[in-house]
């Protein structure tokens, strides 16, 4: 007679729900798990850069003024690097998109789910990229010579213009989302995998007591050398390629002087 | 041969798109080995680089990182394929 179930329970879904809106009996909408999560991290960061900013020095005292100011030269220096002078207004955008990209994906640490195994979170933030390449190419050439471009090197092209100009989103959304969510899927199946080692190896030996229910011994330690790469590694690479790819189309749209 | 009752035929076909549903992931990740042959030399690029001009070391490695994630992004289409065929089942649903 075994005491612990030795099925392989693994169950992909989409987004969570975590918060239902009723109206007489049927569902009106719902609250996905990315939207609450989205508003933990910007309530956090709120907390954090208001921390950090608050009684600012000409010269610098203390630790945070230096993290500060630290963080803001850092992407000032990157737009400038590989965008140019002019685009130095955009460096608040890529910081925010970076940091919230990048806590969004390091969620999974703490026990929540991942912002960005939601395509609907990373696709937001490449329709954001789209918009700004857009305008930047319409304020360089002219709405005309926006409409024009497509029409190059020869008229015969242009469904193929339009499509490269559609795929550039749609490849920076799916890289992330995949990136971050087969890390999940893989974490998860590993997870499940060590559990039904466990309870295979619990009734092995015949051990039997109800904190067992809880305690795998062969999740502890094994999914850390999985997370180093799924979660840091991965999610700091994927943050780092979405502005750096950002502000190469960008910097490429409103063309370089 | 005895006709098959409307619930063996389902099964068999149940059984069909399952088959396909396993072949077609395992194809779909077929599309592994180009970002790996794509990295590899990448990688190797930029090593010949840092060798020859250490000095270069860190543009060479930030380049080759950023380089390295979009040449994945091919490998990720077939991954994100090959984990729909698995997990998420499309075509069952077709069979009512």
């Amino acid at each position: 007679m075994d005491q612990f179930s030795t099925e392989l329970a693994v169950e992909v879904t989409g987004p969570r729900k975590m918060i239902t809106f009723l109206r007489g009996g049927e569902e009106l909408f719902s609250i996905s798990e990315t939207v609450v999560t989205g508003w933990v991290i910007i309530i956090a960061l709120f907390i954090l850069i208001k921390i950090l900013t608050h009684d600012l020095k000409v010269r610098p005292e203390s630790k945070r003024q230096v993290l500060a100011e630290w963080f803001v030269e850092f992407f000032n220096n990157l737009v400038r690097d590989n965008m140019g002078e002019k685009m130095i207004g955009l460096a608040p955008y890529i910081a925010t998109i970076f940091t919230f990209a990048l806590t969004g994906s390091l969620m999974s640490v703490i026990g929540f789910r991942s912002m960005t195994v939601d395509i609907n979170c990373t696709g937001t933030w490449a329709l954001l990229t789209f918009i700004l390449i857009t305008y930047n190419k319409i304020k360089s050439n002219g709405l005309f010579g926006y409409l024009k471009g497509f029409a190059e090197p020869v008229a015969i092209i242009t469904p193929i213009n339009i499509l490269s100009e559609v795929a550039t989103p749609t490849a920076m959304a799916l890289r992330m989302f995949g990136n971050i969510s087969s890390g999940m899927i893989i974490s998860t199946i590993v997870y499940a995998a060590l559990t039904l080692l466990s309870n295979v190896f619990y009734n092995a030996v015949g051990l039997s007591f109800a904190a067992l229910e809880y305690f795998k011994i062969f999740q502890v330690g094994v999914p850390a050398l999985l997370s180093v790469y799924f979660d840091f590694f991965s999610s700091t690479i994927q943050s780092y390629v979405f502005i750096m790819l950002t502000m190469a189309y960008v910097g490429d749209a409103a063309g370089k002087e | 041969m005895e006709s098959m009752t409307y619930e063996q035929t389902l099964l068999l076909a149940k059984a069909i798109v399952l088959a396909g549903q396993g072949i077609g992931a395992g194809l779909a990740l077929i599309a592994g080995i180009g970002p790996g042959i794509g990295e590899g030399f990448a990688v190797g690029k930029a090593i010949e680089t840092i060798g020859r001009q250490p000095e270069a070391r860190s543009a060479a490695t930030s380049t080759m990182f950023i380089g390295c994630a979009i040449a994945e992004s091919t490998g990720i289409y077939g991954l994100l394929v090959g984990i729909i065929l698995l997990f998420v089942n499309p075509f069952l649903k077709f069979l009512g």
